[in-house]
């Protein structure tokens, strides 16, 4: 396994990202329903080609996550400097970002710990109005970030009691309720602005306002490309840190939890404090996300934070397969691009885009990337 | 309340569902490294007591008194920590996660489990994850060397022998005082048998102060790796002392060996 020399990791992790790249590049591109169609089959017969041909999994292999993840980042790099002008396309790949954010929020939550959470709008939405409330005091930005987080983290400790005294279904149900109340709260509150939302003001850090266009190097750059830049570097914090829980004591707690709570309550393993835990930090995820996403936008209202836009996050996980970061990342850009890229053919996209997922889990009944072992995380195998 | 040389003792435990007494007033006690045989017809409490001892089921009434503390009302994971550890009857294995991953979660109270730990300092963390390694190869070497060689393999791919070894490697992983092994031999040839009660015999002289309680249909090996019985019928204590004893009962050869 560690055979491979630094120069190898290094270039299969570069192919990897240069494909994976292209195929977003494309997808982003492409302005006809024909040529978004011609970009999902071209992606389809990479994988397909990839996987039967065993490249794929080798070049996997041989470059390790932690490469592949950096040469990703540097693509989405890319990807923003080529669309540096075109506010359109920098929003979408924001908002994948930011959604995947919220996703990794939600993995910790329901494929680690085995919590569901049908509420992950509400908890965005937390975020997004404690960034509108905090926005207007003078506090440093960053700060108002990681305050979403907590607020995020400790509205949802309101829902740690019922959690811990049901499983499934029930706890499920008990997020839905969760999810819908706090949507009418928000209605019926007219400090947080009712039906009709609040305004934001950009998001502003070391006296940098992330809301104008700015000429760097000769180019101009829309200020979403900043945006873009600030959700990248928070999803690529948020996929690191959700890796390390997983590959630590952390995450062969969480576990043992989800998978078998009395043999993990024989062995010492306090299921509670284990589900309290995931469930905190998931929230806390998703709250900066929707913290980020509301400076974004610049404006929030009730109606973007319904339980439909829940099930949107907890369909991106199963689409993308339960437990498996690399498929929520694919699953997240097909959920949030493709109904935007099929415009044109307006009220069928959504027709089409649910016969997709249907005959995405038809074919692969787990999501598309199955889970995968934890790798050892020790010194000598690593 | 316990006697020097004594680890556990039981007065009258009891256990009721709804009208079922599958425990009645059990008295028991284990002397520190002793292996004590827990034998009795089906349904007559022996997994009952052990559910009871470890906290899944709490007792309805009842003492349990571990090494001088009190453990009756205390729950799974404070029973664990006072170093009472056990397999199931049926394999309670995480079969997704890899051998490690299984036996890791046996070494749980004894790893470090912040935050802080394992997000940043991730060197030390390897460290710490070598040494659990290094102490779950030594373990599966006792009972089978090419087992130790697939530690990071899924479980998934294991052989139902080698599934119960892994299950005893687990709970012996926590270093406990007191191992409770509930029919650990259950759907093995009767060769498998005797390996793996070798290798539980070869466990204890290594772990010089383990106690062992083991529940087991087969008398040949009760006769063998027990230094003394005891025979439950109906939730109740039939009679105890050594297999030669217990097998000379008249009670227990009409109860339970079929014997007249």
């Amino acid at each position: 396994m560690t055979t491979a020399s630094a120069g190898t990791r290094a270039m299969s992790a570069v192919a990897l990202a240069a494909v994976a790249d292209l195929l977003l590049y494309g997808f982003l591109a492409a302005e006809s329903e024909k040529a978004v169609g011609l970009v999902l089959l071209g992606a389809v017969v990479a994988v397909a080609g990839g996987l039967r041909s065993g490249v794929l999994p080798r070049l996997v292999r041989a470059a390790g996550a932690s490469p592949v993840l950096g040469a990703l980042g540097l693509g989405m790099l890319v990807l923003i400097v080529i669309f540096h002008d075109d506010p359109f396309v920098l929003l979408l790949m924001a908002r994948a970002l930011l959604v995947l954010v919220a996703c990794l929020g939600l993995h910790v939550q329901l494929a680690d710990a085995g919590v569901p959470n049908f509420a992950g709008a509400a908890f965005f939405g937390v975020g997004g109005y404690t960034a509108a409330v905090l926005g207007r005091a003078d506090l440093p930005h960053l700060l108002v970030l990681l305050a979403c987080g907590a607020v995020a983290a400790a509205v949802g400790s309101l829902l740690l009691l019922p959690l811990l005294r049901t499983r499934g279904h029930y706890a499920a149900l008990i997020t839905i309720a969760f999810g819908l109340l706090f949507r009418t709260f928000l209605e019926v509150n007219d400090t947080l602005g009712g039906p009709q939302g609040l305004k934001l003001a950009g998001l502003r850090i070391l006296g940098l306002s992330f809301n104008d266009d700015r000429v760097l190097l000769g180019v101009d750059f829309s200020g979403y490309a900043f945006y873009c830049l600030a959700a990248l570097v928070l999803a690529l914090l948020a996929v690191v840190l959700v890796r390390r829980v997983e590959r630590s004591w952390l995450g062969v707690a969480l576990d043992a939890v989800r998978l078998d709570e009395t043999a993990a309550a024989c062995f010492g393993i306090s299921i509670g404090r284990w589900k309290i835990a995931a469930f905190t930090l998931g929230n806390a995820v998703i709250g900066v996300a929707g913290g980020l996403s509301a400076m974004m936008v610049g404006f929030i209202a009730p109606n973007n934070f319904t339980f439909q836009e829940s099930l949107v996050l907890v369909s991106i996980l199963l689409l993308g397969g339960l437990g498996n970061v690399a498929g929520l990342a694919v699953a997240t850009v097909i959920v949030i691009w493709l109904p935007e890229k099929l415009q044109p053919i307006q009220e069928f996209r959504y027709l089409l885009f649910s016969v997709l997922v249907v005959l995405v889990l038809v074919l692969r009944p787990t999501g598309l990337v199955r889970r995968t072992a934890r790798r050892p995380f020790g010194g000598v195998a690593a | 309340m316990s006697a020097p040389g004594q680890l556990l003792v039981c007065r009258g435990l009891t256990r009721q569902f709804g009208g079922v007494v599958a425990l009645s007033g059990l008295d028991l006690e284990l002397r520190r490294g002793e292996l004590l045989g827990l034998i009795g017809p089906n349904g007559s409490g022996k997994t009952t007591f052990f559910n009871v001892l470890t906290g899944l089921f709490p007792a309805t009434r009842g003492e349990i008194v571990f090494d001088g503390a009190a453990l009756a009302r205390a729950t799974p994971q404070e029973i664990h920590r006072a170093g009472i550890t056990r397999t199931f009857q049926r394999s309670r294995l995480c079969l997704e996660l890899s051998i490690f991953d299984n036996l890791a979660i046996g070494a749980h109270h004894r790893l470090d489990h912040r935050i802080f730990f394992n997000v940043l300092r991730r060197r030390a963390l390897a460290r710490e994850a070598d040494a659990t390694a290094a102490a779950a190869t030594e373990l599966l070497q006792i009972f089978d060397p090419p087992l130790a060689r697939r530690l990071f393999e899924p479980m998934t791919g294991v052989a139902m022998i080698d599934r119960r070894r892994v299950e005893i490697c687990r709970a012996l992983m926590s270093r406990p005082r007191l191992l409770l092994l509930d029919e650990p031999s259950a759907g093995m040839t009767t060769d498998e048998t005797n390996r793996l009660m070798d290798d539980i015999l070869e466990v204890r002289r290594r772990f010089g102060d383990l106690t062992i309680v083991l529940i087991e249909h087969e008398m040949s090996v009760i006769q063998r790796v027990t230094e003394r019985c005891v025979v439950l019928n109906y939730g109740k204590k039939l009679c105890e002392g050594t297999f030669a004893e217990v097998s000379a009962n008249s009670e227990v050869r009409r109860a339970y060996l079929g014997l007249t």
